[in-house]
């Protein structure tokens, strides 16, 4: 009964009824390097393929309207020669926003959901609301600034190699598990919204952690941290990476860096560069 | 009543039930009824997380023609008529039915391997030592009795002025099927699309399971199934659906039923704070903690999963410990809605009020008449 089920009933979500592109022109507008498209109605790989086809006919400056939850948006742009394009997107992002993005910038008016800029090699995104769970998970390179609060996971297992080193900058706060497995990059957490009395979300920071670094502004109690991390306070070097991206955050947001730089970081480093080591000897 | 008569349940253990699963859940805190178009349009948006193999909508308030009488939907999975006259003998045994008929269906929806699906509105007919136990306890026993005894009959729902439609197909596609948006109007709806894996996609295993009025959808995966069945079993529930799911149902009607606890206290049960967090909690909540886990810990649900859960008057909706489904919830006017994906509440409510992901194992609960639900917003995100 069961495997006759999946003969007869299994279905492709994902491609089944998915029109393609020569059919949508009525959903986008182009006019020289600007574009505009209505997503209302539009599906996942319908949406992407209509991104993919305005950028190849050379429009940068592309808007979005009527976003609501469509997976992967910006991921088929690395597809398109030149990573010059610049994404505006209105609604809800769906999953997946900007995964394997490398080098476009997409700014998201409106909520993101789950794994914003999964594994994104380079380019920007700038989320003017809150991201859901694993976001910046395996995050290799670029910049992701959310302006409200992350979920779950958040920069698990993001990593740095040479000259690729990851930033991601969050206004308010985190729930748990947050830079569980980092390998390496920049995370900055700045509790903007926390009243001072109110530590920040988040449990077990830092669990499996073993490179890269986290700034945290605003409270934070050691038994939120993982049993792999610690907490330490910044010292110059540390204050201008903290200057630098926080600059750039409050830029994306028309905030003052000032008033962001008044509160008191401190970071957190994993304990161990090789966490594992006796575990998997050889 | 129950657990004094030995019964047999299917030892069918799935390999692994792991799912990705589409949920969405609306109610009216006033109680006033709306009709399907909410839930069937927010379950399309989310479609990509089911995959055609299950889907199934759970509806409350929707026969005031019939409230005080316990609506059975059953469902007849090979259509045989000798199993039906079976039930219906049983029925008759055990029941005043006052009225049943055929659920109305679309002949023109083509579904894989749709079964008779017939709906009785019964009153218990007690006998003897029957009368000792409630009207509830009774109709779970039958319940129970029609799932494992009677081959071929599956007890859909069992609860009154409410009911659950569900079968093998996108939500929509059965949400046609069924006529849900043409023929009823309820004030909570609940709605799955199902991505089985590794449990079958037949008609009994769609969601929402429902044990009296209570009902469950699940994303996830319920890895201490086998305990938490065992653990039910002795108090007389029997699992017979083949998926991990059903548990949940019975626990929650064990719990909060006939335990009477409030979810309060059962989201503690299901996904209790780790025993590091516990340390830390002052002397009374502490002690209360470690009392649950002492004392329900087969009914720790273990593994991913977030489910929602509704029965009359209240609708909630929760995940594991450490939040390995998604959940978010939204609030506009005497609107309370809980999904798995913003977007999908979004696309049916753009201007919401509220809009928040609450922490994981911390309930929404969403109560007639009370903005209980706007609790569950301290450290959410």
């Amino acid at each position: 009964m069961a495997g006759l089920a999946l003969k007869a009933g299994l279905r492709d979500i994902f491609l089944e009824g998915s029109r393609h592109v020569s059919e949508l022109g009525g959903y986008a507008t182009i006019s020289g390097s600007e574009a505009w498209i209505d997503a209302l109605n539009l599906r996942h790989k319908e949406l992407n393929d209509l991104l993919r086809e305005v950028a190849s006919q050379g429009a940068r400056d592309i808007t979005v309207r009527n976003v609501f939850g469509q997976r992967y948006i910006g991921t088929r742009l690395t597809t398109v020669p030149g990573s010059d394009v610049n994404l505006k997107i209105y609604g809800t992002a769906g999953n997946d926003l900007g995964a394997f993005l490398n080098g476009q910038r997409l700014t998201v008016y409106g909520n993101a959901q789950d794994g914003v800029g999964n594994t994104m090699n380079d380019g920007e995104i700038v989320v003017h609301g809150k991201a859901g769970d694993v976001a910046a998970m395996s995050m290799r390179g670029g910049k992701i600034f959310i302006r409200n609060n992350v979920g779950y996971r958040t920069a698990i297992h993001m990593k740095q190699y040479n000259d690729k080193v990851p930033v991601l900058v969050i206004g308010g706060t985190a729930q748990d598990f947050f830079g569980e497995y980092m390998a390496g990059g920049i995370v900055i957490l700045l509790g903007l919204a926390l009243s001072r009395d109110k530590n920040h979300n988040a449990s077990y920071i830092g669990t499996g952690m073993h490179g890269g670094v986290i700034f945290v502004r605003g409270n934070i109690e050691k038994s939120q941290l993982g049993k792999d991390v610690g907490i330490y306070e910044t010292d110059d070097r540390d204050l201008e990476i903290i200057r630098q991206y926080s600059g750039e955050f409050a830029q994306r947001f028309d905030l003052n860096t000032e008033d962001i730089l008044q509160g008191h970081f401190r970071k957190i480093l994993p304990l161990s560069k090789r966490p594992y080591g006796s575990i998997y000897a050889y | 009543m129950i657990g004094l008569e030995r019964k047999s349940s299917e030892r069918y253990l799935p390999d692994q039930g792991r799912e990705a699963c589409g949920l969405f859940g609306v109610m009216n805190t006033s109680g006033k009824r709306f009709p399907g178009n909410i839930a069937i349009s927010a379950i399309k948006n989310i479609k990509v997380r089911g995959n055609g193999l299950g889907g199934g909508f759970a509806v409350y308030g929707i026969y005031p023609d019939y409230k005080d009488y316990y609506a059975l939907h059953i469902m007849f999975e090979n259509k045989k008529r000798d199993v039906k006259t079976t039930v219906e003998k049983y029925l008759t045994e055990n029941f005043n039915v006052a009225y049943d008929e055929q659920i109305p269906t679309n002949p023109q929806v083509s579904l894989f391997h749709p079964p008779l699906v017939w709906r009785y509105f019964v009153t218990p007919e007690k006998k003897g030592d029957e009368r000792n136990f409630s009207d509830d306890e009774f109709v779970v026993d039958k319940v129970m009795h029609i799932n494992t005894s009677i081959d071929d009959a599956y007890v859909f729902s069992s609860g009154k002025n409410m009911g659950v439609f569900k079968g093998v197909g996108f939500p929509d596609e059965i949400a046609d099927y069924f006529l849900l948006d043409k023929l009823y109007e309820g004030y909570i709806w609940t709605v799955h699309s199902r991505f089985p894996t590794n449990t079958p996609g037949w008609w009994g295993g769609a969601h929402p399971f429902s044990i009296l009025d209570w009902t469950v959808v699940h994303n996830g995966e319920i890895s201490s199934y086998g305990t938490n069945r065992r653990f039910l079993e002795m108090y007389g529930y029997y699992c017979t659906l083949f998926t991990d799911t059903e548990v949940m149902a019975y626990a929650v009607d064990f719990l909060m039923r006939r335990q009477g606890l409030p979810i309060e206290v059962v989201s503690k049960i299901f996904a209790p704070p780790m025993w590091d967090a516990i340390d830390q909690m002052r002397e009374k909540e502490k002690h209360l903690n470690t009392t649950l886990r002492m004392v329900y810990g087969p009914l720790l649900l273990n593994g991913p999963f977030t489910v929602i859960v509704a029965r009359h008057n209240e609708m909630f909706g929760i995940t594991d410990r450490i939040r390995l489904r998604p959940i978010t919830a939204g609030a506009k006017d005497d609107l309370v809605y809980l999904s798995s994906e913003e977007a999908a509440i979004r696309s049916v409510a753009p201007d919401l009020d509220f809009a928040w992901t609450p922490h994981g194992g911390n309930p929404v609960v969403v109560r007639m008449n009370s903005t209980d639900h706007l609790l569950s917003m301290d450290n959410s995100i």
